[in-house]
């Protein structure tokens, strides 16, 4: 099996590498349109910043390549937010794959309630292959400052400051707010489940 | 709900881990890879590995060490000890760190803060704050507590914070090693003053000192070494007695 790490100015990439060495999964790192159209599994990772992200797949015509993949695709953190229709980070027009779901910035409303959101906390509603084997309400680990607002498309929901969409899916595209290569166990079996749709 | 975060922290020297009194008198702790695989088997919710002998010998963390660390544990885990620049942490995250923390070149070059968190990201820039009485003022102070500064410990908190830092990890001095319990005082004036998470660190010694620190220091997280080493405190039994004091902890 063929899976691609698709390579972009965001970080953790080689974090979501090791994740796959340790389920004894070899990944390609690349932004080869060729290599990336020709994988069964894509995985579009990323920490940083929506407009300079969308801004740099644009420049090397990878968001074309990214929303005409037909093979499960599974978009982590920003990447998840980048596959929805806009964020308000630098009020940056994304994807659209997840089409009309609004990324919105969390607004604390006193100081105990830290942004960005930094921790574990649970994933709820479950609804898709993607979460075999996790049982309703487990911890998965967080780092964001902004969320992807309920909607139809939700297979799990979090709540911080409000309830959200934790994980989204369209078709042949998931999406995970959290991080599943810094989620224990449960993030393993995620990525085990990823690799086996 | 989000969770409180519990975090071993491991004290690096020569690649082995170590643990000693306000930063001097070390003993050795064990293997670190080791280690962070054990806390990680015990719901440890993340790791932070310090180069302790970085800043004053004037040595880089060792990038080799964090690639056998990531390659090992599947939690987040926070390296510092050292760093100076863009390319020290750009060598650490190509080596699979999730953060950084700098703590002494921060306090010598503030805009270091804003470089790495536009470079990187505020997410994975930790600064480490060491904190000290001094004439009844809570400062700042560099080099395991030695080296006074004239920064007031609460304006630097707001400081770092408006430069783009991620998190806050406040280290009373004072307390660090004694285990007599985390500054709660500087602890809550910082928690509760800035918009950004605070992990308090320096003084655990027994469970009911991790309540205290998050009910009234309204700390997001709690980091200790020695008493997690040594097996005093057994991970699993803190997480139990935090849940059942109502503290929301991932079990």
């Amino acid at each position: 099996m063929k899976v691609v790490i698709i390579k972009y100015n965001a970080g953790n990439i080689q974090s979501v590498l090791f994740a796959l060495e340790r389920i004894g999964v070899k990944a390609i790192v690349t932004d080869n349109a060729e290599e990336i159209n020709t994988a069964d599994k894509v995985i579009f990772p990323g920490v940083g910043e929506a407009s300079s992200a969308m801004q740099y797949l644009k420049e090397r015509k990878l968001d074309q390549v990214i929303i005409s993949l037909q093979q499960p695709v599974l978009g982590i953190c920003l990447g998840m937010q980048l596959l929805c229709s806009h964020s308000e980070e630098a009020d940056t027009t994304c994807l659209n794959v997840f089409e009309k779901v609004k990324v919105r910035k969390f607004i604390a409303p006193n100081n105990e309630l830290k942004i960005p959101q930094i921790g574990w906390n649970t994933i709820s509603h479950l609804r898709s292959n993607l979460f075999n084997n996790i049982p309703e309400n487990s911890f998965c680990y967080f780092v964001h400052g902004y969320y992807a607002e309920e909607t139809l498309e939700k297979i799990s929901t979090t709540n911080y400051i409000q309830t959200y969409s934790s994980a989204l899916q369209h078709n042949n595209f998931y999406g995970v707010q959290f991080h599943p290569e810094k989620s224990a166990k449960v993030g393993e079996q995620l990525l085990k489940n990823f690799l086996a749709l | 709900m989000l969770t409180k975060r519990i975090i071993p922290c491991l004290d690096i020297k020569d690649g082995r881990t170590v643990k000693g009194t306000n930063f001097i008198a070390l003993r050795d702790a064990g293997d670190p890879v080791e280690l962070a695989m054990r806390y990680c088997e015990e719901g440890a919710d993340e790791l932070v590995f310090l180069d302790i002998t970085a800043t004053t010998e004037k040595r880089k963390t060792l990038a080799k060490l964090v690639r056998e660390i990531a390659t090992h544990i599947n939690i987040p885990f926070t390296v510092g000890g050292g760093i100076h620049t863009i390319e020290d942490v750009s060598l650490l995250l190509e080596h699979g760190a999730d953060k950084i923390s700098i703590n002494t070149s921060a306090v010598n070059n503030p805009i270091l803060i804003d470089q790495l968190s536009r470079n990187f990201g505020s997410q994975c820039i930790v600064v480490a704050v060491d904190t000290k009485r001094i004439n009844n003022r809570w400062t700042v102070v560099t080099h395991g507590g030695r080296n006074p500064t004239d920064r007031i410990t609460s304006e630097w908190a707001k400081e770092i914070t408006a430069r783009g830092a991620g998190e806050i990890l406040l280290t009373s001095m004072e307390n660090d090693g004694t285990k007599s319990g985390f500054a709660i005082d500087i602890t809550n004036e910082i928690a509760t003053s800035v918009s950004i998470p605070v992990i308090a660190s320096g003084g655990a010694g027994t469970m009911e000192h991790f309540s205290a620190i998050f009910q009234h220091g309204k700390a997001d997280a709690a980091l200790a070494a020695s008493i997690f080493h040594f097996k005093e405190i057994h991970i699993p039994d803190l997480k139990n007695y935090l849940f059942e004091n109502k503290i929301p902890v991932r079990c």
